[in-house]
């Protein structure tokens, strides 16, 4: 009988009891005895250079505790935010990496950047004197955007950064890329913009941060991903504080998106302004605040250009990218652009030559780092409009195009021009089910019906493929990552049969309480009410590297797998003792310990009992105890993939685009709790919807300043904005290299969607002439479009 | 300058001097400690912060302490029964996975009671339009509103069984 | 926010007393707009005189050829109001389209007329409904009582105490919202008055106006094709992220034949 409780099941998530009664713990929710706050004076410019700081006033207003400066900062020996991932040019020179302090010391580098902290005994108090502190600024001239960033005799956002190029790199063999376009029948070319976002997850970005003078421990808690890769780059380059004596708790976390993977300066200074003031120090931003130093994401500019034979066979990818990096290098902002973006190029397709630059810049702006997908989204977006316009080009319907250049199931496993290796997918399969959820026949009549009631409609597709499960450390040691990025686990059971496990993994709207419960479950039939699992704070749990890049279930779960499989021989060989039976006779069936050939049976709760009760044990065989730890790094990377088809209504009185129709077909491999798989997939595409028609990160391109600084501005897409979804996943492609064969889910509906959408937007408006329309597809700029274009009807 | 207000929060009578300047949810949060009740923006837009005012869904950050001195506040921490038994609302919202990160949940349900309240049998049309004060980043909506549908229907539910009783 | 001193007053002629009485005094309505400007510190109020508990400022009443509406009649109020919805259902449609459920539950209509913010929606009603302004003192027409973005006819310390709509034939609001903020981004209020016809827009200029092109093509042939050869012109709208003026002046059209087509 499947275990309820198990692999498959759509058990209903366990934290829901708390997040659904007001009891989560969120960091803004604790507070501290002797609790003080922070309240941080930024920038209002984008670029100026700090040539005084008078805190007098500041300091005489009531409840100031302390005004502090980068130059305190300095005076402590403070350092630098690291960046985790270095980056090498064409030449072979490393990344430009200039100084990324917690606290402006000279200069502001944009709107936002935090010239100095005001501790007070209450919130109102720090901010009424924030308003007194006199920072004398000598404002300079700014790089705004990308393109101007990079252009002669531009600002220059750091001195000693010239031409504001952090680094220029390549991917790919340019000889064949030419070779095959001198080739080619037809070339399809695109310039494209994908536009600079603001990941808004709803919890505001919060810190708090205390130190115990009796013992010397330093503890911060923050709303982080990866509560171990902040103890590591805060204490070890930022504040020189040791593991041992540094706790960094990351609790109830109100999404994450990518946008709280990153170690913030606000976390240095709450934990280091805590040990000078003696007491508790506590920041919560505003959301006018996250909006002005959260890190964003995207920010791409792209022209690409596709060589294909007069069959339509790809032959070769061609694609330069400008990537705007922001003022500082985020902790793994070089990493986005280049190998989460420009090895994902192949998409889908068998093209057999790529070659992409990449230029990343930096310029007067928030930092940009990895935001939901990551590269992905611009890799995928980029693909498949190119491959959209040139199905437009050629005549080939564009279902067909895609079918005749898919990289084929019986390929796998399957190397591609840009270093990845797939491992499996069925491409076909995914359209083949994806197709008919839609009716994709039936479109013409819809499209006549819209027609009659004075509406456009179109339909569009994105097949996407990700590489997730992030990563096998000897790859990403190769690539540049600063890090091994494998996870923990500890299953511990204890002597009356519950179990506790303790992941690396984060969870900050996953459910990760209730799916790594799942496989416990399965494994050893414990009920899943006896099953705990841990994260989110390094006192308790093995060093973790987190929760990004769809990687908890492919790289933490797997981790659990490991450790619970070295439980498991451990619990053998305590059965093989308890039974008298040879350890190589014990089975494991239903989660029962058997001896081979007869009805001598134990469960795991009779195993552990005696674990913690070891009479008679041979101790110089067998260490009392069932408990175990595992780190797991993975093999290859994981390849979820899919077929996503939006169907869109447009009004062309007003431009307004509605989604009218979303269909996501997804192989994530084997699924564990399919609610959640689905959960996850409905807000991916909502995010990814958002990108194609609602949201844009505006900054003035003179001042620098963020015109998109609120939700009065931002647009973040509504209950009203968007359709329900057809969510459908296969399970016959499993990963091959992890023991879960599970492949990831986190950001595939982020990935997809927004090629869909606007693939389906340009569709609707063939009719006018329009061939490609920049994100988001905004009602004013679907009316310019179709007001630039002649109808065609009006041409008759 | 301080002020006295009183209020009722949760069926029980609260009264605490604070600053003219507090808002409702800084009162509720800090001075109640009742911090189910979220701020995930300070332009009224994201609904993070929702609660009952005398059986009207409003917006706590937008709303100074002092203007409820004497009105009846639900909180979420109000919601479930005495016993702990969830509200229809909380129970269909787990049922149907209509949280995730679980920070715009407790604004998510009040404001979903609301809209139930005032129209007891809501299309998905009337619950999108009827949840548009409340921003969620996670569920990309569509178990929200699966959920509000199957907790309206569980609130009539509950009215008529109650009614035969 | 800044420190300020709270009060809340029991009749209009107590407000009207602390009015004159503080350095820089504000009125506080239901609060939806004045509150999140204080919480970013962009005003600075010595005092904050709460109208919220005033009986004389509140209720909707059939009177005299229309409607009057209590200065602190919540939106929600107005919307959900069986006489409002019997006598100008357009009103309580308009009111029903305003913010969000939580905005409309508090915000009242004297603070949106008195903020005249150039995308709020009732400044559209009060010209075309030939709407008088009451307040502690006097009457205001509708048609003098917006004098520009965020000014209107009221002196210093006077309160607007409620708003009498007359009963059109027919009337109708059609509204373009802005994705983000939920506010016009162009609405148009059309409403006929026997053979005249009266066309207001908010949120396209700095202050409502009236579409006199429109008003007259309409009063000659009450249909939304009349429109055609009508417009408005594109020179002193709004601009922003979210509209240019074209878009703007185009869209003043479009809701407009949307509105006459609601008229019915």
């Amino acid at each position: 009988m499947a275990n309820p409780t198990g692999i498959g099941a759509s058990v209903r998530r366990r934290e829901d009891a708390r997040f659904l009664t007001g009891r989560g713990t969120y960091t803004d929710d604790i507070n501290r005895p002797g609790q003080t706050h922070a309240v941080f004076v930024r920038s209002p410019y984008a670029h100026a250079r700090i040539t005084g700081i008078d805190a007098a006033e500041a300091m005489r207003a009531p409840g100031v505790i302390a005004v502090l400066t980068g130059a305190d900062m300095e005076t402590d020996k403070v350092g630098s935010l690291p960046c985790g991932w270095l980056i090498h040019s064409k030449d072979g020179s490393p990344m430009k990496e200039p100084p990324h302090f917690p606290i402006a010391r000279d200069r502001a580098r944009y709107v936002g950047d935090a010239v100095a902290v005001v501790i007070a005994e209450t919130r109102e108090q720090a901010k009424d004197a924030a308003e007194l502190v006199m920072v004398d600024y000598e404002e300079l001239p700014a790089a705004v955007t990308s393109l101007k960033a990079l252009e002669g005799g531009a600002p220059l956002v750091h001195d000693d950064v010239g031409g504001n190029l952090c680094f220029d790199w390549h991917l790919g063999d340019a000889a064949a890329v030419d070779a095959a376009f001198a080739q080619a029948a037809h070339v399809a070319k695109l310039d494209l913009v994908n536009q600079r976002l603001v990941p808004n997850a709803m919890e505001p970005r919060a810190a708090l941060g205390e130190y115990d003078r009796a013992t010397g421990e330093h503890t911060l808690t923050t709303t982080s991903q990866n509560p171990h890769v902040i103890r590591l780059l805060m204490g070890a380059f930022v504040l020189g504080i040791p593991e041992h004596k540094l706790r960094v708790v990351a609790p109830d976390v109100g999404g994450g998106f990518g946008s709280k993977i990153f170690h913030y300066g606000e976390e240095a200074v709450v934990t280091w302004a805590a040990k000078k003031v003696g007491r508790p120090v506590k920041w919560t931003a505003e959301r006018s605040e996250s909006f002005l130093t959260d890190a964003h994401g995207r920010d791409h500019v792209s022209h690409a250009e596709l060589a294909m034979d007069k069959d339509g066979n790809f032959l070769a990818l061609r694609v330069a990218t400008i990537a705007n990096m922001g003022a500082y290098l985020s902790t793994f902002a070089p990493s986005i652009p280049t190998y989460l973006y420009a090895t994902l190029l192949a998409g889908q397709y068998k093209t057999p030559a790529i070659y992409a630059e990449v230029k990343a810049v930096f310029t007067n702006t928030v930092p940009v780092d990895a935001y939901r997908g990551a590269g992905r989204p611009e890799a995928c977006y980029l693909i498949e409009r190119l491959v959209e316009v040139a199905a437009a080009e050629t005549g080939i319907d564009k279902a067909e195009l895609r079918r005749r250049n898919f990289v084929p199931a019986s390929a796998m496993p399957y190397q591609t021009p840009v270093a990845l290796q797939y491992d499996t997918g069925d491409f076909a399969k995914n359209l083949d089910i994806a197709l008919p959820l839609v009716d994709y026949d039936g479109f013409a009549a819809r499209k006549a019906e819209s027609a009659r009631r004075g509406k456009l409609r179109g339909i569009g597709f994105a097949t996407y493929i990700e590489a997730c499960g992030i990563a096998p450390s000897n790859v990403a040691g190769a690539l540049g990552a600063r890090a091994g990025l494998y996870e923990s686990a500890e299953v511990r059971f204890h002597p009356t049969g519950s179990v506790t496990v303790f992941t690396g993994s984060h969870s900050h709207g996953q459910g990760h309480e209730t799916t790594f419960a799942q496989l416990v479950s399965e494994r050893f039939g414990v009920p899943i009410e006896n099953v705990e699992i841990v994260h989110g704070d390094t006192s308790k749990i093995p060093f973790g590297m987190g929760t990004y890049g769809s990687r908890s279930l492919a790289v933490g779960g797997s981790a659990i797998v490991k450790a619970m499989d070295k439980v498991e021989r451990k619990a053998k060989k305590i059965a093989a003792h308890m039974l008298e039976a040879a350890e190589a006779d014990i089975e494991v069936k239903d989660g029962r310990f058997v001896v081979a050939g007869t009805d001598k049976a134990l469960t795991i709760g009779d195993i552990a009992l005696q674990a913690y009760v070891p009479h008679n044990f041979p101790l110089d065989e067998l260490e009392p105890g069932l408990d175990e730890q595992a780190f797991y790094d993975p093999k290859n990377f994981t390849y979820p993939n899919g077929c996503h088809v939006c169907e869109v209504e447009i009004d062309p009185d007003t431009g307004v685009v509605q989604v009218v129709s979303f269909a996501a077909v997804d192989d994530f491999g084997r699924v564990i709790n399919p609610l959640i798989v689905e959960g996850q997939v409905h807000g991916g595409l909502v995010q990814g919807i958002g990108q194609a028609l609602y949201e844009n990160c505006v900054y003035d391109e003179e001042s620098g300043q963020l015109i998109t600084g609120s939700y009065m501005d931002y647009c973040m897409p509504r209950a009203d904005d968007v359709p329900s979804f057809t969510v459908r996943y296969h399970e016959d492609q499993p990963c091959t290299h992890n023991p879960l064969g599970v492949k990831g889910c986190g950001e595939a509906g982020t990935i997809g969607a927004s090629a869909a959408v606007m693939n389906a937007v340009v569709h609707a408006l063939s009719e006018y002439g329009v061939t490609h329309l920049d994100m988001p597809a905004t009602p004013e700029r679907v009316w310019q479009a179709i007001r630039r274009h002649t109808p065609a009807q009006a041409a008759e | 300058m301080p002020c006295t207000v009183s209020m009722t929060v949760n069926g029980k009578a609260v009264s605490r001097e604070v600053e003219e300047r507090t808002l409702l949810v800084t009162f509720l949060r800090d001075q109640l400690g009742l911090t189910g009740t979220h701020v995930g923006c300070d332009t009224s837009q994201c609904g993070a912060c929702v609660v009952h005012i005398d059986g009207r869904s409003v917006k706590s950050c937008t709303m100074l302490a002092a203007q409820a001195d004497g009105a009846a506040v639900t909180t979420i921490e109000g919601l479930a029964a005495a016993d702990g038994t969830l509200h229809p609302m909380q129970a269909a919202f787990r049922e149907h996975h209509g949280l995730q990160c679980g920070f715009c949940t407790p604004g998510m349900v009040m404001s979903a009671v609301d809209l139930v309240t005032a129209n007891p049998s809501p299309s998905e049309h009337d619950v999108r339009e009827g949840l548009e004060g409340n921003i969620c980043r996670c569920t990309g909506y569509h178990n929200i509103v699966k959920a509000v549908m199957a907790g309206a229907e569980a609130m009539q539910g509950g009215t008529m069984k109650a009614a035969a009783e | 926010m800044y420190a300020f001193t709270y009060h809340r007053p029991k009749s209009v002629a107590d407000a009207v007393a602390l009015l004159g009485q503080f350095e820089d005094p504000k009125l506080l309505g239901g609060g939806q707009t004045l509150l999140p400007t204080l919480k970013q510190r962009l005003a600075r109020p010595s005092d904050l005189i709460d109208l919220g508990q005033i009986p004389e400022l509140q209720g909707i009443r059939e009177e005299a050829g229309g409607l009057t509406v209590g200065a602190f009649t919540r939106h929600a109020e107005v919307a959900h109001s069986e006489t409002v919805q019997r006598v100008i259902p357009a009103l309580a449609s308009l009111a029903e389209g305003i913010g969000d459920r939580q905005v409309r539950n508090m915000g009242t209509l004297g603070g949106s007329i008195c903020n005249a913010d150039p995308s709020a929606d009732y400044p559209a009603a009060v010209v075309a409904l030939k709407a008088t302004v009451r307040t502690d003192r006097r009457e205001i027409a509708g048609d003098d009582f917006f004098t520009g973005m965020f000014e209107t006819a009221l002196e210093p310390g006077e309160i607007v105490t409620a708003v009498h709509f007359r009963t059109p034939d027919k009337a109708a609001y059609a509204k373009f919202r802005n994705p983000a903020s939920r506010y016009a981004i162009v609405g148009v209020f059309v409403a006929v008055f026997g053979s005249e016809v009266r066309v207001t827009v908010t949120g396209a200029g700095p202050s409502v106006f009236r579409a006199d092109d429109m008003e007259a093509a309409l009063a000659q042939d009450f249909r939304a094709d009349a429109l055609n050869g009508a417009s408005v012109s594109a020179d002193g709208l709004n601009a922003d992220i979210h509209a240019s003026a074209d878009y703007r002046a185009h869209l003043v059209r479009v809701m407009a034949r949307r509105a006459v087509e609601a008229c019915g």
